[in-house]
């Protein structure tokens, strides 16, 4: 079997008294979507914090492409290529798609104009409108704040940023919560487009169906801890409802 | 149907735009780029704020036409708003990271002083003494404008607290220095350009130089990337440092660039009053926050133009004018700066609140949608 892109070994994070991670094994395979799922309060969202740099673990290792790393802050994910969606979204409510798009990593003019700070508005704008249309993402304005939008159209704009700016894993936490029918058709969509490209996707979501028919393969969080990581074609959505809550156990790694 | 969908719906009918065009984002998106800059900046509350300016300008003209409406007097006002609008570019920055600097007039004194001392002691009435001196006085403000800078950043104090704080410093260490007796040797050649020399058959040099710092501060504002993070850091802060944007940097570049402009300002003074009136500027601060306020900038960060600071500096510097001019008491100039920058929040509030309702944010529907209830 190929090497994990990113693995979690004996992770363990306390927030007080609460142990949101309790010594949770998670890994990740390029080209593959894997679903992370679980309770409320399961530590889902602290799991994928831990990965890609938002929060600092109490101990247990984390490995990329095999090599044990500490990951200390966002960026330094963001330069191995590993992006999220976390479940606040994280955009900037004033600035336009666009800025939110490239902010951070914005394309500056060529030449005198870009060492005085100015921007390449237009090809940043050009690229933008290429990602939201590959995603189908209904978005209205490119010009208006992302804060005037609604939540779906959020969604997309922040989702439409992790898949632009990935080349090794995707985060995507409950990436689907907020949106309409076919906009959720169109992140399932990308979700296997992006997948195709050879890139690992983890997909938080509280829907079995969605969960099952886009993963590859399924983790399993219960009370911070691994209940199990399954083959997506070995089980039904009666086992994985049993295995968030605790009503059942297999294949714990 | 939501106002803006309307909209797109409308402007698409209007160009003749199908949605067969292209994917639903590209299509409507091409018409909204219909929308001219001119739409937009109808929508925008520092070109509201400027139709205020105007009434008031007419107003003031119908009644003293001889005297208000002359360009003499034009100039004048322009003259004295000056060095607010050179304070008004940093505080306008600083208040779209969400914070503020009270301590600008004092850094004004303060920086006046030390420059004033400096050039004192070099003794010339030349240029060279004169460079110094402008020198001076901006690394002063540029020094206070850095320690306002590293505590709000690195240590975590609130602006209000810090700025307060190195508001009463500036003032009393200017008073130290000085031994509470104002400063009047100002080199001539400072007092007769920056001071009252005009260029260009008689617009003021002050005025000039305010502009520069002015067009400035709105390219760097608008068009630059130290533009874009100063509204990414007032509209959310978490949502820039998870991109990367190095927060406590910029805030510290922020306070930085207010402190350098009180400096500046500080030579302006010292060159337009020939003394470091060190307790001429207590109003200073409010007065200016008053006019970013006025002028459509959000004290809650993320939103604002240098535009409209400075229509809000005109709006009590034209009030005062005119009060004068026409025989009012000019204390009624206070009782109307404050409501309009009461006035001024609220619009603000009213533009919040329906951005958060995901609503338009033109002022205009927002009272026609109220009538229509
Ligand atoms: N910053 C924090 N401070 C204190 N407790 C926290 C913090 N973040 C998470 N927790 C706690 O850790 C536990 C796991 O939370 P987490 O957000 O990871 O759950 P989740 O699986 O993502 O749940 P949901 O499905 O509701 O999003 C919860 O009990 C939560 O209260
Ligand atoms: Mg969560």
């Amino acid at each position: 079997m190929t090497t994990p892109v990113l693995e979690a070994r004996g992770l363990s994070r306390a927030f007080g008294h609460v142990r949101a991670l309790d010594d949770v094994d998670f890994e990740v395979y390029p080209g593959e979507v894997t679903a992370l799922i679980g309770d409320n309060g399961a530590g889902k969202s602290t799991l994928v914090k831990a990965l890609s740099g938002n929060l600092a673990v109490d101990t247990g290792v984390i490995k990329f492409e095999g090599n044990p790393l500490q990951l200390t802050n966002p960026m330094q994910a963001s330069a191995l290529g590993i992006e999220t969606v976390h479940q606040d979204l994280a955009l900037a409510p004033h600035l336009d798609p666009v800025q939110n798009m490239y902010l951070g990593r914005e394309v500056m003019k060529k030449g005198i104009g870009g060492a005085f700070g100015f921007m390449n508005v237009a090809e940043m704008r050009t690229e933008s409108r290429r990602a939201f249309d590959e995603l189908g993402a209904t978005v209205r304005s490119l010009t208006s704040p992302v804060g005037s939008m609604s939540g779906g159209q959020r969604q997309a704009i922040a989702i439409a940023r992790a898949v632009h700016w990935a080349n090794k894993v995707v985060f995507l936490d409950e990436p689907t919560a907020a949106l309409g029918v076919r906009q959720t058709k169109n992140v399932l969509e990308t979700i296997r487009r992006v997948r195709d490209k050879g890139i690992a996707v983890v997909f938080i979501s509280h829907s079995m169906p969605h969960v099952m028919e886009v993963s590859d393969r399924i983790q399993v969080l219960r009370l911070g801890h691994r209940a199990a990581a399954i083959d997506t074609k070995t089980t039904n959505m009666e086992e994985l409802v049993g295995l968030m809550t605790g009503a059942s156990t297999r294949g714990v790694a | 149907m939501t106002d803006d969908v309307r909209d797109a719906d409308l402007k698409k009918a209007e160009f003749g735009q199908t949605d067969a065009a292209g994917p639903e984002t590209t299509s409507i998106n091409m018409a909204q780029s219909k929308e001219t800059a001119l739409t937009r900046l109808l929508k925008a509350q520092a070109f509201q704020i400027l139709i205020v300016l105007i009434v008031i300008v007419a107003i003031f003209s119908a009644l003293a036409p001889d005297t208000f409406a002359q360009l003499s007097n034009l100039r004048l006002v322009v003259q004295n708003a000056s060095i607010l609008a050179v304070l008004g570019v940093g505080m306008t920055f600083i208040i779209i990271t969400s914070g503020i600097d009270l301590s600008i007039g004092s850094v004004l004194v303060f920086s006046g002083v030390v420059s004033a001392i400096v050039m004192r002691a070099m003794g010339g009435d030349d240029w060279g003494t004169a460079t110094v001196g402008i020198i001076v006085s901006i690394l002063s403000g540029l020094a206070w404008g850095i320690f306002n800078g590293l505590l709000i950043s690195k240590a975590k104090v609130p602006p209000l607290i810090v700025t307060l704080g190195s508001l009463g410093m500036a003032l009393g260490l200017s008073q130290i220095i000085t031994g509470g007796v104002d400063i009047r040797d100002v080199p001539s050649v400072l007092t007769n350009s920056i001071g009252y020399g005009n260029i260009f058959g008689g617009i003021p040099i002050i005025s000039v130089v305010a502009l520069v710092i002015v067009i400035i501060g709105a390219i760097v504002l608008h068009k630059t990337k130290f533009g874009l993070y100063t509204y990414a850091v007032g509209s959310s802060e978490e949502a820039a440092r998870r991109v990367g944007v190095k927060v406590d940097r910029h805030l510290i570049k922020v306070y930085a660039l207010s402190g350098a402009l009180a400096g500046l300002a500080g030579i302006l003074s010292l060159s337009q009053f020939s003394t470091t009136a060190i307790a001429g500027q207590s109003q200073t601060n409010l007065n200016v926050i008053a006019a970013v306020v006025i002028g459509g900038t959000s004290l809650f960060g993320g939103y604002g133009t240098i535009f409209g600071t400075v229509v809000g500096l005109f709006i009590p510097a034209v009030l005062q004018n005119g009060f004068v001019i026409t025989g009012v008491q000019p204390f009624w100039q206070q009782v109307a700066v404050g409501a309009v920058l009461i006035a001024a929040v609220y619009v603000d509030q009213v533009r919040r609140a329906s951005a958060a309702r995901g609503a338009s944010t033109s002022l205009w529907r927002h009272f026609a949608r109220r009538n229509n209830k």
